[in-house]
């Protein structure tokens, strides 16, 4: 499979422009690549695509279940899901679970592809690496095959695979729920809701500002990539292309930390004083409730079904 | 609405005293020196001077974000010092609002709406009258239709106009404006002049930094001019000022080979006869 993250980030993000715009920015996107090294082109495709996704809230924006909720209730809705999911040592369980998060993403208007792919692309393969050695590494039990390496024995067991799969599930799973949490929730409702839990004021702060520092990082090299393609004459080699990486790092870092300097004044010009205030206006409501009891159910009956089932 | 009641400014009331203020960033790069102003509420005032002459610094020290090294400054009845600190910045802020020279760094909301938004919701204010004030400053920069786009995609002179009407929303008494009508279209620029003059019709204090000395007269009613070595160079009406060919030279202001037609311009008004001996050489 060849992984050009400019393409699977990319892709997904494209589906809300208008088509006259779409039709421009591949053809840019295009030249692009022509111009820019991969290490550049992957960057690039990379910060764009975050850039878009998250911090224009399109999804959060969109008329979905989860969207209309309370994002108190769906906080809490949240929490229970990765205790029961973190609990539960059942494979039938973790994918019943799946299952569900696939539903509710569905419910909540999430292209399909970009929720199931962006989960399963990156953090499963950590994962991976993770259980990897516990695979192989068995004491007892009958192996499905052996490898003899010098003294060592390696081979799976039954037992190591099942344990293996339920560890990339659960990973699997938990990565879903934060991303459906986080993709279907305006950030500073987010914040706000993290406020009602009784968060600490300062880690909230501290919240807000790595956010906004990220996206002036992610804005700052996007821009950078920009001027970097304009000043561009002809085919750069690989070696170049790195210096000109390390040394642009460093002068991004400066730059985007100014600005999130500059931007922390003009919050408190605007009468910022730490304490989050939201424009959307939630209040609790037959659904939100009805939502919690069944998630509440359902993380129980998981919990339960792990108990009973391998 | 209690909220919204704070000790009104009355007009002609002196609101900014500053004596022998200073500033350098970081101990190390002087921005200002020596500056003696006083500024009554209800004043329309340019600021003018060349690039990195110290107008937006001047600017952050009246909004209160930076504090003077050395010098005496109060502003609206406060030590500024105090409300560069954190002590009542909220109510401070309430009634000063500045409009930053780079618009990105003022829209940081996900949508135009939330940025236009902020501050009326930092206020406490209603849902209701939020939404009023919002779409009301919206309307005003003539960027209704741009409400529920992120920031960041917009074009510079869309961005300009969205930091002023995020501004505009919290409805203050004090408007500091730092090259507003820089990136804008001709259209917007007029927009902007007309809403700068009714906003000091309104008995609004408003001082604006600018390059464009074809707009002063218009938006102005006392011209500053900060010079190369960072003070004051000039104070006055902005016809003295405007005619005052030197000064302009020496600020940095214009350039003499640059700007043939707008010295003609001056001259021809200042010598009314002019006209009839002096041909129309430029064309
Ligand atoms: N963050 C900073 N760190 C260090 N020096 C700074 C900083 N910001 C401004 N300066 C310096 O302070 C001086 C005044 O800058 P300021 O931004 O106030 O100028 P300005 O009159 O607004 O210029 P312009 O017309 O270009 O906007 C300049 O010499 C500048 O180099
Ligand atoms: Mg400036």
């Amino acid at each position: 499979m060849s992984l050009r993250a400019g393409d699977q980030l990319g892709e997904p993000t494209r589906a809300g422009d208008s088509p006259e715009r779409l039709a421009l920015s591949r053809q840019e996107r295009r030249q692009l690549r022509h111009q820019l090294g991969w290490v550049e082109q992957t960057l690039a495709g990379v910060t764009e695509a975050i850039e878009r996704a998250v911090f224009t809230e399109e999804h959060a924006r969109s008329p979905g279940w989860l969207q209309g909720l309370d994002p108190r209730v769906k906080l809490g809705m949240f929490v229970v899901t990765v205790l029961a999911a973190s609990l539960s040592h059942s494979l039938l369980a973790l994918l019943l679970l799946y299952g569900a998060l696939l539903l509710a993403a569905r419910a909540s208007l999430l292209p399909f592809d970009f929720f199931v792919r962006r989960v399963w692309l990156g953090i499963p393969f950590f994962a991976g690496i993770v259980i990897l050695p516990s695979i192989f590494f068995t004491s007892g039990g009958p192996r499905l095959f052996e490898l003899v390496i010098g003294p060592l024995h390696l081979g799976p067991t039954p037992a190591s695979l099942l344990g293996a799969a339920v560890f990339v599930m659960r990973v699997g799973d938990a990565v879903s729920l934060a991303v459906l949490l986080i993709l279907t929730t305006r950030w500073a409702d987010l914040l706000k809701s993290l406020q009602v839990l009784r968060v600490p004021q300062i880690f909230i702060l501290l919240l807000s500002m790595t956010y906004r520092y990220i996206f002036l990082f992610l804005h700052t090299v996007n821009g950078f990539f920009e001027a970097r393609k304009s000043r561009t004459v002809g085919l750069t080699s690989g070696s170049e292309q790195r210096t000109w990486i390390v040394a642009a790092l460093v002068t991004l870092m400066n730059r985007s930390f100014q600005m999130s300097n500059e931007v922390y004044a003009a919050m408190c010009a605007r009468g910022f004083t730490g304490t989050i205030r939201t424009y959307s206006d939630y209040r609790l409501r037959t659904g939100d409730v009805l939502a919690f009891l069944g998630t509440a159910l359902l993380a129980i009956g998981l919990f339960f079904l792990g108990r009973v089932i391998v | 609405m209690s909220v919204m009641q704070v000790s009104a400014l009355q007009p002609g009331q002196v609101i900014y005293q500053l004596r022998g203020v200073r500033y350098r960033y970081h101990g190390r790069h002087l921005a200002l020196d020596g500056i003696d102003l006083e500024i009554s509420h209800g004043e329309q005032i340019a600021l003018l001077g060349a690039n990195g002459s110290g107008k937006s610094t001047l600017l952050k020290l009246l909004d209160g974000l930076l504090a003077p090294e050395e010098g005496y400054m109060r502003a609206l009845g406060r030590d500024i010092k105090a409300v560069a600190a954190g002590q009542e910045t909220f109510t401070f802020h309430r009634q000063v609002g500045l409009v930053f020279q780079d618009p990105d760094v003022q829209l940081f909301s996900a949508t135009v709406f939330d940025d236009v938004a902020f501050g009326p919701l930092q206020l406490g204010l209603p849902r209701e009258e939020v939404k009023r004030r919002s779409q009301e400053a919206l309307e005003l920069m003539e960027i209704t239709h741009l409400a529920d786009r992120a920031p960041f995609e917009l074009s510079g002179g869309e961005k300009k106009r969205a930091a002023i009407a995020s501004v505009l929303s919290l409805q203050p008494e004090v408007i500091l404006l730092d090259e507003p009508t820089a990136s804008l279209d001709p259209r917007t620029k007029w927009v902007l002049v007309n809403l700068i003059r009714r906003l000091g019709e309104q008995g609004k204090t408003i001082v604006t930094a600018t390059h464009e000395l074809e707009i002063v007269p218009l938006i102005a009613r006392r011209v500053l001019v900060l010079g190369e070595e960072r003070r004051i160079l000039a104070d006055g009406q902005p016809e003295e000022i405007l005619r005052d060919r030197a000064l302009l030279v020496r600020a940095n202001l214009i350039h003499p080979q640059l700007h043939r037609s707008w010295l003609l311009t001056l001259e021809s008004e200042t010598e009314p006869q002019a006209p009839s001996d002096a041909p129309a050489s430029s064309f």
